[in-house]
C-alpha cells in the first residue's frame, strides 16, 4: 500500500539503487525474454526435444517397427534388452520413443509456421486495412475460433485416404488451417493500436508505401505477440495431432507419439497395467507441451512486466538484505522490487504509524505482497 | 439488444458455415466416399436403396448438380435427416446420436462448469498471493494441461481404478438395463462419472487459473483497488471487487475454451469406455461411417454454439458498458 513512495520516509531502503550494467544482450529490438527459471526450464526443455526430432530415428537401439518375438503375445515389461518394455507386436518401446518424436514435432512446427504466416497476413492486414476488409476478414477470423476445431479435423481425416494419412507436412498443413484464427485476433488488436502511432503516422505522410510499413514499421513491434502465438500454435499442433493419431486417423503404420497411445489403446494397456506402454509417448507429449508453454509465460511476462513474479517474495528480499554484500546487487525494477525497512519506521509529521491502519498480518511496506502503488502508472512500458 | 442480436446473428451465420463445410468435405476430398464404406460393410446385403442413400449423402453418381445438391442437403437436415449410421445397422444417425448425447452432456458439462468455478478461484488466489508458494501452482497446472486429455485418463484409471480400485474403471453404469430412477441408479451412474469427470477438471482448470490469475493482477494495479485498500476495507471485499472485473475476460475467453474442452472430453470419453458422444465418435471412425461421423460433427458444432451463446448473455448481462454501445 501506498504510504508515500516518495523519499519522504528516510527509513527506507530499497535493496539496492544502483542501475544494473546493461548487459551484452541488451542491444535495441533484441527480444531479450526475462531469465526467470520458467524461460530457461522452456528453453532446455524445447532444445532437447528439437534434437531428438533430428537425431531420435539415428540413435533408436533397434528398429521400432521390429518384432523381436513371434511367441510372445502380451507386451513384455521393461527388461534390459528392452529398456521400456515391448508392445503388444513385440516391438521396442524406447526405439519407437526415440523415433516418434520426429514425426510430432515435425508436425507441430509446420502447424505453427503455417498457422502464424495465415496469422500474420489476415490478421495485420485486417488491422492494417479497417473498414470492410477488416470486418470480413475479423469475422473469418471468428468462425474458426467458434468452430470447435477438432471434430471438424475429425471429419476432415475421416475422408483422408489412408495412403495420404501419414504425410508430416500435409497434416501440419491441415492443421494450421484450423489454428491460425487466435493469432491472428490477437495481431489484429496489437495492429490498431499500432496503426494510428505517431511514428507509423509520420512513415503515412512521408509517402511510405503500405507494404513497407507494415514490414518495417508495425511488424518489429509485433514479434513478441509473433512469438507467443507460434509457440501457441506449435502447442496446438502437438495436441492436436496426438489427438488424431490416438483415434487412429493418421496412417497407422506412420510412427509418433499419438499412435504408440493409440495402440496403448488398442491393447487395453490402461485396464491390464501396461504402463511402458502409455506413460512413456504421453509423459513425453506433455513435457513437449509444458516446455512450450513455460516458454510463452516467459514472452507473456516480456510483453507485460506486470506477471513477474520474479524480486517479489519479501522473503528473498530479506534473505539477501541479511547475506549483505555476499550477493551480487538486486537488480532494481521500478515498482516491482520488495522494500524492507531496517528500522521500524517512526512518525512522519507527528503521526504515529498506528494511526494508519495496517492489513492484520503485514509489516509496514511499501509493497505490502507486492502490491502496486499510485506512482507507478507507467510501469507498462517495456523494460529498456 | 443490439449486441445480443449482432451475436445470435453472427452465431447464426456461423452454423451455417458449419453445415457447408459438413457439405463439402466429402466432396472435395480425394478419394471414393462410398466405396470405402461398401468396402467396410464387407457381408451386409446393400440393396438398391442403400447404395442411392449413399450416392446422394456423398454426391456421386446422382446426376443432380451441386447446387441442387446442396439445396438437397439442407432440406434433409432441416428435416432433422442425418443420413443413416452404417456402423449401427442402418440405424437413422440421429437416433444414434441420440442415445449418447444426454451422457456426454451431463458429463462435459458439470466438469465444464466445476472447472470453471474452480480455476477462477485459484486463478484469483494466486494473483493475490504473489509471490508466495502458490506461484509453483502454475508450472504444476502447465502441465496438466500440456499432457493430453486422455492420457490423464489412462494415467486415472491405472492409478485409482486399477491399483487402487476406488472407482469403476470404464463404462457409465453397471447394469445395461434402466432400472427405476432410485438413489442405487443414481449413485451407480455419479460412481461412474467421478473419474473422468476429474479428468476433465484438472486438464481444463489450467487454463482458467492463467487466464484469470494474468488478468487478476492487471486488475490489482487499478485505482479503484487502491482506494478500496486505503478505505481499510476488509481484505475479502477487495478481493471481490477487483475479481468481479477480472472475470470478464474469462468470459468472453469461454469461446476459445470451451471447443478444446469438448474435443478433449470426447477423447476422455473413449478411454473411459463412457457411451457418449466420443465413444460413437471412435466407433465411426474405426467403421468409415461418414454419416455418422458428419453428424457428431453437427451436432458438437452446435452446441459449442449454443454454449457460446449463453456465455456471451452472461457477458452482456454483467457488464452494463456492452449495452451502452449503440
Amino acid at each position: 500500500m501506498a504510504v508515500g513512495s516518495s523519499t519522504d520516509l528516510g527509513a527506507t531502503q530499497a535493496a539496492d539503487l544502483t542501475p544494473p550494467p546493461p548487459g551484452p544482450r541488451a542491444g535495441r529490438g533484441r527480444l531479450r525474454l526475462p531469465r526467470s527459471p520458467k524461460v530457461l526450464i522452456g528453453l532446455g526443455g524445447l532444445a532437447v526435444f528439437l534434437v531428438l526430432a533430428v537425431i531420435g530415428p539415428w540413435i533408436a537401439p533397434y528398429n521400432p517397427s521390429r518384432a523381436f518375438s513371434t511367441t510372445a503375445s502380451f507386451p513384455q515389461p521393461p527388461s534390459a534388452a528392452h529398456l521400456l518394455g515391448t508392445t503388444q507386436q513385440q516391438q521396442d518401446v524406447f526405439s519407437q520413443l526415440l523415433a516418434g518424436g520426429r514425426s510430432t514435432i515435425l508436425v507441430a512446427f509446420v502447424a505453427g509456421l503455417l498457422a502464424t504466416v495465415l496469422s500474420v497476413l489476415i490478421g495485420v492486414t485486417a488491422g492494417y486495412a479497417a473498414g470492410l476488409a477488416d470486418d470480413l476478414l475479423s469475422m473469418l477470423a471468428n468462425f474458426f475460433l467458434v468452430m470447435p476445431a477438432l471434430p471438424l479435423l475429425i471429419v476432415v481425416f475421416g475422408f483422408l485416404p489412408q495412403s495420404q494419412g501419414g504425410d508430416d507436412v500435409l497434416i501440419g498443413a491441415i492443421i494450421a488451417i484450423t489454428g491460425w484464427a487466435f493469432g491472428a485476433r490477437v495481431l489484429r488488436a496489437q495492429t490498431l493500436s499500432l496503426r494510428n502511432r505517431d511514428y507509423v503516422e509520420s512513415a503515412r505522410i512521408i509517402g511510405e508505401r503500405g507494404w513497407r510499413i507494415i514490414g518495417f514499421e508495425i511488424l518489429p513491434n509485433l514479434i513478441p505477440i509473433l512469438a507467443s502465438s507460434f509457440l501457441f500454435t506449435v502447442l496446438y499442433g502437438v495436441g492436436t495431432y496426438t489427438a488424431l493419431a490416438f483415434l487412429g486417423l493418421v496412417n497407422p503404420n506412420h510412427l509418433s507419439w499419438g499412435g504408440m497411445l493409440f495402440y496403448a489403446q488398442v491393447a487395453g494397456a490402461e485396464q491390464s497395467g501396461y504402463w511402458w506402454l502409455f506413460i512413456p509417448p504421453g509423459l513425453a507429449v506433455a513435457l513437449l507441451g509444458t516446455s512450450l508453454a513455460l516458454l510463452n509465460f516467459g514472452i507473456d511476462e516480456f510483453i507485460n512486466p506486470r506477471l513477474r513474479a520474479a524480486g517479489l517474495s519479501r522473503r528473498r528480499a530479506r534473505r539477501d538484505q541479511a547475506a549483505g554484500a555476499a550477493r551480487p546487487p538486486r537488480r532494481f525494477v521500478l515498482g516491482m522490487t520488495p522494500v524492507i525497512h531496517s528500522t521500524p519506521l517512526t512518525a512522519v509529521n507527528g503521526a504515529g504509524l498506528k494511526d494508519f491502519p495496517e492489513r492484520p498480518g503485514t509489516e509496514p511496506s511499501l509493497l505490502a505482497d507486492g502490491r502496486p502503488d499510485a506512482s507507478r502508472r507507467w510501469r507498462g512500458r517495456r523494460p529498456q | 439488444m443490439y449486441v445480443i442480436s449482432r451475436r445470435i446473428g453472427f452465431y447464426v451465420l456461423t452454423a451455417i458455415a458449419a453445415v457447408t463445410v459438413d457439405f463439402f468435405i466429402p466432396r472435395v476430398m480425394p478419394g471414393n466416399p462410398v466405396n470405402a464404406v461398401l468396402a467396410k460393410m464387407q457381408g451386409a446385403v446393400v440393396t438398391k436403396a442403400t447404395l442411392h442413400a449413399l450416392q446422394v449423402e456423398f454426391g456421386s453418381g446422382t446426376r443432380e448438380g451441386i447446387w441442387g445438391q446442396y439445396v438437397h442437403y439442407w432440406g434433409n437436415i432441416l428435416h432433422g435427416n442425418l443420413g443413416i449410421s452404417t456402423s449401427n445397422g442402418m440405424v437413422p444417425v440421429t437416433t444414434v446420436i441420440r442415445g449418447a448425447l444426454p451422457w456426454t452432456l451431463g458429463l462435459v458439462g458439470t466438469a465444464t462448469v466445476l472447472s470453471f468455478i474452480l480455476g477462477t478461484l485459484l486463478g484469483v488466489l494466486v494473483a493475490w498471493r504473489r509471490g508466495s508458494w502458490l506461484d509453483t501452482l502454475l508450472p504444476a497446472t502447465t502441465f496438466f494441461q500440456a499432457a493430453p486429455y486422455f492420457f490423464l485418463a489412462f494415467l486415472a484409471i491405472d492409478l485409482f481404478a486399477i491399483k487402487l480400485g476406488w472407482f469403476p474403471a470404464g463404462s457409465a453404469r453397471s447394469t445395461l438395463d434402466f432400472p427405476a430412477l432410485n438413489w442405487t441408479y443414481i449413485s451407480d451412474v455419479l460412481d461412474h462419472a467421478i473419474l473422468p469427470a476429474l479428468t476433465i477438471v484438472v486438464a481444463s482448470a489450467a487454463g482458467w487459473i492463467v487466464g484469470m490469475r494474468n488478468v487478476m493482477i492487471t486488475t490489482m494495479d487499478e485505482d479503484y483497488v487502491l482506494i478500496a485498500q486505503a478505505k481499510g476495507l476488509k481484505k475479502r471485499r477487495v478481493i471481490w471487487y477487483a475479481a468481479r472485473n477480472a472475470i470478464l475476460p474469462s468470459i468472453s475467453g469461454f469461446s476459445l475454451a470451451i471447443g478444446f474442452v469438448v474435443s478433449g472430453a470426447l477423447l476422455t470419453e473413449i478411454v473411459f469406455s463412457y457411451p457418449g458422444l466420443g465413444f460413437i465418435l471412435l466407433s465411426a471412425v474405426q467403421e468409415a461411417d461418414y454419416a455418422l461421423l458428419q453428424g457428431i460433427f453437427l451436432v458438437i458444432t452446435m452446441a459449442v454454439l449454443i454454449a457460446n451463446l449463453a456465455a456471451d448473455f452472461v457477458y452482456v448481462f454483467l457488464d452494463p458498458r456492452t449495452r451502452q454501445e449503440a
